[in-house]
């Protein structure tokens, strides 16, 4: 049995503060390479937050995070920025781009803080996922200069630039018009089928739940339901 | 590393006003203090070098520090004196010829003896005491800048009459005389003297000018009643600093009281010591006015930038990567500031050295200004200091961001 990419050991979530607010709790999943989750609820259900504790933003306080094997809670603020580096690529609601920065280096950004290639494969490589996702026109553009849709695929081309193992979205279609939408549902379907790697959405859309493999049902904390929606079923070992 | 740089600089170009405000706060606390060290110790240099410039670097008097030594407490230990008075006997160093000659043997400069003593001088119906100085003028124009400050007339004339004088030029006002005049001196000791004027001197400093008259050193012993005796030997060194260890030294060798510079004007220079002391204060407070502008525009930055450090750290940045981000930009505000700091202090200094002042006691002058690179280099070191400091806490504030905190806030 390989190695789940993210696993979660009955992790949860509680915020102490005058008013004890509990974001997650007992949550208990894996997801394996190749998989396509959408995680869904009810908005305040707090399926933001188990996204945010998969991807290592937040420190469960209870239960265990595990990243391609490797138990999380414990470790060091920087351990855990090295592992979203190399291991995990978000793409967010709002695009979350550099404003000063133009599309090409954004994409840069990730993998000049890993430093893995060398300058010029580097930006062969961001050229290249730029182009794949459309944008070969857009390189030197600044956020502000780009559509809605454009700026979502820049930062889908930034979750992918150190070809992490795992694409953490949240909302990744919110704030986008049903053909942008459309397309970038397509490039995720795409990123799992053809490259092998996971993918985990957050929404509220059943529509775009429906395009994922797997759906895990968050309901006031908790996981209210876990299931493969169509013929993925096969070919997803569990 | 670079992208560090990279984006460092972006944020600082990207808001050009702002950082233009922060390297000109920078640039002038650093331009100011530069200016504000070379004045002060150029007007304390320039001080020095007047006062070292007026008085003989060693003065030899016709004094003893101790009384001398009895011949009965040499031979008697049991003999104690108490308030010796010696018996009266004619004042001055003896033989100062050959002590002359001694001094000149081994000191590194020259050596002039001279007659000090107040005299009345008479001159149509008025009477002005002033200070008469015997020189010898061959030998004074090696130890005191007299010579250069002849306005009529030269040292030399005073070997042109029998009895010749040359006078202040505040002094010859006051008696109302010129050159060719003859006046009259007279003591209470000595005999009086008919002398004629051959010569004016301007040593632009009024004490000076209007009290002091000249003459050769056998006109001042006749006229103080002690031939063949003189009360100073002025001395001037070579190396003005060594002043100190060569009085001790004639002090021990001729024992008469010899006193360097540095000792008959101890409360000036410990003086300057305070001044020092409220320098560096002065100069410290000003770059740290200017080090809280820097602060205020990194904050400003770091404030602004939540979300980009949001993004930066949740992308897999490490905090220590974002606070060197900020730290830098400081830095670069900094380097910028200390440049063009130093190019303006420099300028400063320049103009306020054009600035002419006067006083009613000295010649007009220009303020003393003193070019030293430490000034640049100290300034521009705590420039950059507060610079980096400044730029440090708000860093280490951005760097603690947790970005959960701004994605949850935007989403």
């Amino acid at each position: 049995m390989t190695t789940p990419l993210i696993e979660a050991r009955k992790a949860g979530r509680i915020l102490h503060g005058e008013v004890t607010t509990t974001l997650v709790t007992d949550i208990s999943l894996r997801v394996m390479p190749g998989e396509f989750v959408a995680i869904t609820g009810p908005s305040g259900s707090g399926k933001s937050s188990l996204l945010y504790l998969m991807g290592l933003l937040d420190i469960p306080t209870e239960g265990e995070v595990l990243v391609g094997g490797e138990a999380t809670r414990s470790l060091d603020e920087n351990h855990r920025a090295d592992l979203r580096l190399s291991m995990l690529g978000f793409v967010f609601q709002f695009h979350f781009l550099l404003p000063e920065f133009s599309a090409l280096e954004n994409v840069l950004l990730p993998m000049r803080a890993l430093s893995r290639l060398k300058e010029t494969p580097m930006r062969n490589r961001a050229r290249d996922l730029l182009a794949t996702l459309g944008l070969a026109d857009h390189l030197w553009k600044r956020p502000d200069q780009l559509s809605g849709g454009q700026r979502q695929r820049v930062a889908i081309a930034r979750a992918l630039a150190n070809e992490p193992s795992v694409i953490l979205a949240d909302e990744p279609t919110g704030n986008l018009d049903t053909v942008a939408s459309a397309q970038v549902v397509s490039i995720l379907r795409h990123i799992v089928d053809e490259e092998k790697k996971a993918v985990v959405i957050v929404t509220h859309d059943p529509g775009l739940a429906a395009k994922a493999d797997r759906q895990i049902q968050i309901v006031d904390g908790r996981i209210a339901s876990d299931g493969f929606t169509n013929s993925h079923r096969a070919t997803v070992a569990s | 590393m670079n992208l560090i740089f990279d984006i460092a600089w972006t944020h600082v170009t990207a808001r050009l006003r702002q950082t233009l405000v922060g390297i000109f706060g920078v640039a002038t606390g650093i331009g100011f203090s530069v200016m504000m060290a070379g004045l002060l110790e150029g007007s304390q240099k320039d001080f020095i070098r007047q006062l070292v410039d007026s008085m003989p670097h060693v003065a030899v008097t016709d004094e003893q520090r101790q009384a001398p030594v009895q011949p009965a407490s040499v031979h008697f230990d049991t003999v104690e004196f108490r308030s010796l008075s010696t018996e009266t006997e004619r004042r001055g160093i003896k033989n100062p010829l050959a002590l002359i000659e001694a001094l000149e043997s081994w000191i590194p400069g020259a050596v002039a003896p001279s007659v000090t003593t107040k005299a009345l001088i008479h001159s149509g119906g008025r009477d002005l005491a002033v200070t008469v100085i015997g020189i010898d003028p061959k030998r004074e124009a090696r130890v005191s800048k007299l010579a250069s400050q002849m306005i009529q007339g030269e040292l030399a004339s005073l070997f042109k009459a029998s009895n010749a004088i040359i006078l202040g030029d505040g002094l010859a006002q006051k008696l109302g005389v010129t050159v060719g005049a003859t006046l009259s001196l007279a003591t209470t000791t000595g005999v009086p003297v008919l002398a004629r004027v051959v010569g004016l001197s301007h040593a632009g400093n009024r004490m000076t000018d209007d009290n002091q008259a000249v003459v050769l050193l056998k006109t001042a012993q006749i006229l103080d009643g002690r031939t063949a005796l003189i009360n100073e030997i002025r001395i001037r060194v070579d190396d003005v600093m060594a002043a100190e260890i060569i009085a001790n030294r004639v002090e021990r060798q001729i024992g008469y009281k010899s006193t360097s510079w540095q000792e008959s004007h101890q409360d000036i220079l410990s003086a300057f010591q305070i001044r020092n002391a409220i320098m560096v204060m002065v100069v410290g407070a000003i770059l740290l006015v200017a080090s809280f502008g820097t602060y205020n525009i990194i904050s400003t930055i770091t404030h602004e930038k939540t979300r980009d450090i949001a993004i930066m750290k949740s992308v897999g940045l490490r905090a220590a990567t974002v606070r060197s981000i900020f730290v830098l930009e400081a830095a670069l505000i900094g380097i910028a500031g200390t440049l063009i700091g130093w190019m303006l202090g420099y300028i400063l200094c320049v103009f306020v050295g054009m600035i002419e002042f006067r006083s009613g006691f000295t010649d007009m002058t220009h303020l003393p200004i003193l070019y030293a690179p430490k000034h640049y280099a100290i300034a521009g070191a705590v420039g950059m200091l507060s610079s980096l400091i400044a730029g440090y806490f708000p860093a280490r504030k951005a760097a603690r961001v947790q970005p959960v905190d701004i994605i949850r806030g935007a989403s």
